[in-house]
């Protein structure tokens, strides 16, 4: 038999609430336009190659790959900007830990300027910023990094639009089908509700999943504030009998 | 007994933007020194068993443009139809091949993998699906990843039964799924997408 399907977690997935995700067409964000697909998606309901995906050993990942503040540190100075760390959980649809998985993450300096040769805002570059990371969940799902608090930035949109300030993160799960990138914002910024690419999400309380909260209780004193993000994939149906494979 | 159902609600996707490559593939975004290689940059090793071929794609958007800042993963089966099983948190053996891979596009809109041909996979209905690999595209503009899945033009016969081909009711849209060959050494399969418009790719709700 193909495909390795884990224990307790060998039924099909719950279909994606594709209203609670952002349509693939949103005019507010432009570069939508062209990039939308018009046909209706075909559903499929999962066969091995959707419920299997690809995972990754500790061996793969180095000590400093979970520390954006010197993992790109030129001369053993480390970035300017607000020390934060960023931890959380993941966890599946039937808020089940989901440990070992492989979560990546991206982000502007703290000005606002991101490393990429397309990039030209006028913030300047930190040379001892790179602005990628990863990380593993544990057991108990969770992953935690270090790094400065990402500065907002303008974009080409509308005639004066800026992203509030944001993280990229990039999931895997242990399906194919439960992979995932999105972003994460800060709790109490005002530009959260004047942004078209969060304003892509129609429901209200399916953006604040995407904030994260302050977390006096982990900051390290006289150090780094603590900012929670947890992160919920696709859980899958759990099967009743031993030689039924189907869902319940 | 009551059916399970789900107490959370997934986190909801947001666009990867223009410089998902930072993140993704920092070597290819010039960030040295970060990640000694960009994760899936390679899939095969020396003791990788079956045929070497190229996996190719462009992608274009509704205005019949080059997607030229897209980041594609992939996701097949080994030579024989297996999928990689997954590796033990301890774990320091890394497999023969990895079935995984991630490739950006380049100025033209084309990707490009190095694997092998994929074996066929039992589908849900009992029988053999036609080799294929999966397709995860995201981008800038695009507010939830794209799943899709490249078929070979060699495989004719296998493609005619297969499960998931033969759900897409327009035969027509089929052809959109399936990569021409290229003689070469190695073989190249390269596909065409189409975000939008009249040719518009078949992307699943999986």
């Amino acid at each position: 038999m193909s495909g390795i399907i884990l224990p307790g977690a060998d039924g099909a997935l719950y279909p994606r609430d594709r209203a609670w995700h952002p349509p693939a067409n949103t005019p507010g964000y432009k570069s939508t336009t062209f990039r939308a697909p018009k046909h209706a998606l075909l559903s499929l309901g999962g066969t091995a190659s959707e419920l299997t995906g690809p995972t990754f050993g500790h061996s793969s990942i180095n000590p400093l790959d979970n520390d954006l503040i010197r993992n790109f540190s030129q001369d053993g100075s480390e970035a300017i900007g607000q020390r934060l760390i960023v931890y959380g959980q993941v966890l599946d649809e039937n808020a089940r830990a989901v440990p070992n998985t492989l979560v990546e993450f991206w982000q502007a300096n703290a000005g606002g300027r991101y490393r990429h040769k397309k990039e030209a805002y006028l913030a300047p570059l930190d040379p001892n910023f790179g602005g990628c990371g990863r990380a593993l969940t544990d057991e108990n799902g969770f992953y935690s990094f270090r790094t400065v608090k990402p500065g907002a930035y303008p974009w080409p949109n509308g005639g004066n639009d800026w992203r509030p300030a944001h993280i990229h993160f990039s999931v895997f799960g242990h399906a194919f089908a439960q992979r995932l990138i999105t972003q994460m914002y800060f709790e109490g910024d005002p530009m959260i509700w004047q942004c078209p690419i969060v304003g892509s999400i129609a429901d209200k309380s399916a953006i604040d999943q995407l904030i994260a909260r302050l977390d006096r209780h982990n900051t390290t004193p006289m150090d780094a504030l603590a900012y929670r993000f947890d992160i919920v994939l696709r859980g899958r149906r759990s099967t009743m009998f031993e030689n039924k494979l189907e869902g319940n | 007994m009551l059916h399970p159902v789900p107490t959370l609600k997934e986190t909801p996707s947001q666009t990867a933007g223009p410089y998902v490559h930072i993140g993704l593939t920092p070597n290819f975004a010039e960030i040295r020194g970060v990640y000694a290689t960009d994760p899936g940059s390679t899939m095969l090793t020396p003791d990788t068993k079956g045929e070497r071929i190229t996996i190719a794609g462009r992608i274009f958007d509704g205005s019949g443009a080059p997607v030229n800042d897209a980041l594609v993963e992939l996701w097949q089966a080994d030579g024989d139809g297996s999928y990689v099983p997954p590796m033990g948190p301890s774990s320091n053996a890394a497999p023969a091949f990895t079935g995984w891979g991630r490739q950006p596009t380049n100025g033209e809109g084309v990707f490009s993998f190095a694997t092998i041909k994929p074996g066929p996979v039992p589908g849900p209905d009992g029988k053999l699906m036609a080799p294929h690999v999966n397709l995860w595209i995201v981008a800038r503009g695009i507010n939830i990843g794209l799943q899709t899945r490249l078929y070979f033009e060699d495989e004719a016969e296998a493609n005619g039964t297969d499960f998931v081909l033969n759900k897409i009711m327009d035969p027509r849209r089929r052809q959109t799924l399936i990569a021409r060959r290229e003689e070469g050494d190695p073989v190249r399969y390269m596909l065409e997408i189409h975000l939008q418009g009249d040719k518009e790719t078949v992307f699943f709700d999986m």
